[in-house]
């Protein structure tokens, strides 16, 4: 089922560190507009496969293609640049800069251009002028479409745990991606949040954005990823809708133990 | 007199005590990812006060031999030091344990100056002249010369040295160490208390700091408020060369940048062409350490680790 | 009366009346002596560095701790262009100028300014991938080369004059007006001192908005955003490689420009003015006032410049009177002052006199 127009398509990725083969021969194709799942008992390379589909660090062998072409996830910004945001399981936001702030900065990479830059800013050149209130404007109406336009001037570090994690959604967002890759976005969150966040992804979604999500809240996979492919070990061994993933006897089995299976 | 060899014995005297103290640096590192910037002044503290003793020894008895007049200055330098150091751990590093990295290194360097200041009113800004306590006939080594008292500093510092590393490897204390290095809230719950063992572990490098300090005090025969920096800085160099956190790595990058600096200093002149003389010798420690840190700052023996941003 | 001023106009007049204050200042200050003008003089070419610093400290979250040196390299720059040293120890260069090496601050203030950046990029490139206190390790250690090499650097070809350092430099002069002579206004008489305090005041207040304006920018950003988390920054599309480069370029220029006047004002330079210590007093001062807050480095440089001077002055005759001895030399309660001020402000108020922060 080789869709000749998927987003992103990666090819027998490899990647080992030291003695551990982390990620072996790993191939998967994201349709534009979906929403994709990774999943795993833990350990099974999912984070490391996002941090080499992001640039986080170089994989050993494959290919990278986002919408056809191929780029060289070698250096986290040139990816970002290229069209892929992420964010972090550990939440990685700016904690002393506030929360507009936060996502005025994703927008740097979408501003060029020499009065954008330190000519611009010391002699306030009325482009200049102009490209701050723009990034200002497109900041704000971040804030509001992830619902924390009431919170712009609050420093992000005060920000509640939900907060901050819409907050560093909307701050990939800024970055205009082509694919929105997003580290466990769930992970503490309670239910109520959760579906809140549902609702976020969804939203992005009918937008027009594409999701590659690594999660481990099963029941949140299965409701909104309408592909999935499942990891252990390093390697693919199962990839498909959820339904069909869910019923795979080799899934299962990777999953027995942890007790995953009722998310 | 075979030159070559005589830097080479130079190099050797320079580095083992430059691997005495960064011995000192290390250890700190490898239990709390630290830098001590202030360990240069706890050499500087070791030397004054054994100038004091010394001074005061030699008034009281005129007759008395080397040996005794080192043993006193040693026995009263060493437990200073060694206070000095778990004072300062104590009150700069222990409440910043969980801020940024740059806030105890700040401190540190605020706590350096304030350690100077002190010394040059407790002792005088001038510098002091440390008196000769052993013979100056020089000892003939192959085609070399060694001064007496330089002698005394390699088998001082080796015997230490040797000392530390049985304490590191066989005690239940070493052990200890380690453990606390390697995952502190592990070693927590096999028994071990993390602060007390911090706290020898400045202790110990302090120690080793105070003998480098009369050591380096007997070598050149001066001793002042500012000479633990230099050294300070080069023994740390010394530590990054070998593999900060690596006590092997301390002695090989200390005799290592002894030797680096000795023949450097000595050819310098032969290799720019007259350009650069001998006086550029400081230069080599920082070329040392800004080369290592930017190519290879895992050191010589230390792991290969990531930037750990 | 109630007040009928907007916020605008009250901010306006503010800053008028501050203005006049800063005019008026050295009329006060020379009331008790010329020396005190020249105690605010210094100050401003201390807000000057700390501002500077701040570019590299306060905003991209880089402590440097080798300063100094772009001081240094402004200083020397200047010292080189604007006295006969130069034209003294190389008879080729005489030949091409025979009236002596006299470049005007036109000239030599862009050119410290940009000469100190390139030294800044040239620093900055090796130190890119180092973890913080390695950082400032290596940069002191770049300070401490660049002050041996202007010690040393008198043989085989005399370029710095070593130890001795370069004098007979010469004043500065603008339009015509040579500001090593006294003014008169009509019937005011201004000192030399105090029409030098009127230029690096013209400067400050320069490097001030040009602060301001890089904080509220993309650029200032970019450095917050770099210090505050380089990974993420890197995910969100910004070269934090350049933007390093440039926090270190343009910290170092405001550093140059300030050598620059430095060494107009005093007519001498020689490396004794730019050792280890003046790094620490300088990163001391932004530490205190407030890493990231332009007022906060304001009023950090200009407290530490002020007190250990007036110490200076005080010290003894209180000492005299309290103890009938000078107990503590000047320098000693100097020193103490600075080392002192970095340990307590890290215990126990990190963020400085003035945080950065607005919340």
């Amino acid at each position: 089922m080789t869709v000749t127009t998927a987003l992103l398509r990666i090819n027998a990725v490899s990647k080992r560190f030291g003695g551990l083969q982390a990620v072996n021969n790993v191939s998967l194709e994201i349709g534009p507009g979906s929403i994709y799942g990774l999943i795993g008992p833990n350990g099974a390379g999912k984070t490391t496969l996002f941090n080499l589909i992001t640039g986080l660090y170089p994989a050993d062998r494959g290919e990278f293609l986002l919408d056809g072409v191929a780029y060289e996830p070698s250096s986290v910004h040139r990816v970002t640049e290229a069209g892929i945001a992420r964010t972090f399981q550990n939440i990685r936001l700016f904690p002393d800069l506030s929360a507009i702030e936060n996502v005025m900065v994703g927008r740097h990479v979408r501003t060029h251009g020499l009065h954008s830059g330190i000519i611009g800013a010391v002699l306030r050149t009325p482009a200049f002028k102009r490209i701050e209130q723009d990034i200002r404007d497109h900041a704000q109406q971040l804030l509001e479409y992830v619902g924390l336009g009431s919170r712009s001037v609050q420093i992000a570090r005060t920000l509640s745990y939900g907060d901050q994690r819409r907050l560093e959604i909307a701050r990939a967002l800024a970055t205009e991606p082509k694919l929105l890759a997003l580290d466990e976005p769930a992970a503490g969150m309670n239910a109520t949040e959760k579906n809140t966040l549902r609702g976020l992804l969804e939203r992005i979604q009918s937008d027009g954005k594409t999701i590659l999500l690594i999660e481990h809240d099963v029941r949140l996979v299965m409701g909104l990823c309408g592909q999935v492919t499942v990891l252990d070990h390093g390697e693919v061994i199962a990839c498909g809708s959820p339904t069909e993933v869910q019923r795979n006897p080799a899934v299962i089995e990777a999953y027995l133990g942890t007790g995953a299976t009722h998310g | 007199m075979d030159i070559f060899l005589q830097q080479i014995l130079n190099g050797l005297v320079l580095g083992s005590v430059y691997a005495l103290i960064a011995l000192g640096y290390t250890m700190v590192y490898g239990i709390l990812q630290l830098i001590n910037f202030t360990h240069g002044e706890v050499l500087m503290v070791g030397a004054m006060v054994s100038l004091s003793v010394v001074m005061a020894m030699g008034h009281a008895f005129p007759n008395a031999p080397a040996v005794v007049l080192l043993i006193a200055a040693l026995s009263i330098a060493i437990p200073s030091c060694m206070f000095l150091s778990a004072f300062i751990e104590r009150v700069a590093y222990r409440p910043l344990r969980n801020a940024p990295r740059l806030a105890p290194l700040i401190t540190a360097i605020g706590l350096s100056i304030v350690l100077q200041t002190l010394a040059m009113l407790i002792w005088s800004p001038n510098p002091r002249v440390f008196p000769d306590l052993l013979p100056t006939q020089p000892i003939a080594i192959g085609g070399a010369y060694l001064a007496p008292k330089q002698l005394l500093i390699l088998v001082v510092a080796a015997l230490l040295m040797a000392g530390l590393m049985l304490i590191v490897n066989t005690t239940r204390l070493g052990r200890a160490m380690r453990a606390v290095s390697e995952n502190p809230r592990m070693a927590t719950l096999m028994g071990v208390n993390p602060d007390r063992i911090i706290s020898i572990t400045f202790m110990l490098g302090a120690a080793l700091a105070a003998v480098a300090g009369l050591l380096v005090a007997m070598n050149y025969n001066i001793a002042h408020f500012t000479m633990g920096f230099l050294p300070g800085l080069k023994a740390f160099t010394a530590a990054v060369l070998g593999g900060i956190g690596n006590i092997p790595g301390a002695v090989v990058g200390g005799l290592l940048l002894g030797i680096i600096e000795s023949l450097g200093a000595g050819y310098i002149g032969d290799i720019t062409g007259g350009f650069l003389g001998s006086h550029y010798q400081d230069v080599f420690a920082f070329a040392v350490l800004i080369l290592v840190l930017v190519f290879r700052p895992s050191g010589l023996l230390g792991e290969r680790v990531a930037d750990r941003a | 009366m109630r007040s009928t001023l907007s916020p605008k106009q009250k901010a306006l007049w503010a800053t008028l009346a501050i203005g006049l204050a800063l005019v008026l200042l050295p009329f006060a200050a020379g009331a008790i002596g010329n020396a005190w003008i020249r105690i605010l003089a210094f100050a401003l070419l201390y807000v000057m560095l700390a501002l500077g610093l701040n570019i590299v400290v306060g905003y991209a979250g880089l402590l440097d701790l080798g300063y100094v040196a772009f001081y240094a390299v402004g200083a020397y720059l200047y010292a080189l262009l604007a006295s006969p040293h130069l034209t003294e120890h190389l008879p080729w260069l005489a030949t091409l100028f025979p009236s002596g090496l006299h470049g005007s601050i036109w000239l030599l203030i862009p050119l410290a300014a940009a000469v100190a950046a390139l030294f800044g990029v040239l620093l900055g490139f090796p130190v890119l991938r180092l973890r913080g206190d390695y950082l400032a390790i290596v940069t002191l250690g770049f300070g401490e080369i660049i002050r041996i090499f202007l010690n040393n650097l008198n043989a085989p070809v005399n370029l710095t004059n070593g130890p001795q350092g370069i004098d007979r430099i010469d004043p500065i002069s603008i339009a015509g007006v040579s500001l090593s002579k006294p003014l008169e206004i009509g019937g005011i008489h201004i000192p030399s001192v105090q029409l030098y305090y009127y230029l690096f005041l013209t400067l400050t207040i320069l490097v001030i908005v040009i602060c301001l304006r890089l904080q509220d920018s993309r650029v200032g950003r970019a450095w917050m955003a770099v210090r505050e988390d380089e990974i993420a920054a890197k995910a969100m599309g910004i070269h934090t490689r350049n933007v390093k480069l440039m926090a270190f370029a343009m910290g170092a220029s405001f550093g140059g420009v300030s050598g620059a006047m430095f060494s107009a004002f005093q007519g001498f330079v020689s490396p004794e003015s730019f050792v280890l210590m003046e790094s620490i007093v300088i990163v001391a001062m932004v530490v205190l006032g407030g890493m990231g807050n332009v007022w906060g480095v304001v009023l950090g440089a200009v407290l530490l410049y002020a007190i250990p001077e007036a110490l200076r002055h005080l010290a003894r005759p209180v000492q005299m009177q309290l103890f009938g001895e000078e107990l503590i030399a000047p320098e000693a309660l100097r020193m103490l002052l600075f080392g002192l001020s970095m340990v307590l402000i890290m215990l126990y108020r990190p963020q400085g006199l003035l945080p950065r922060q607005k919340a």
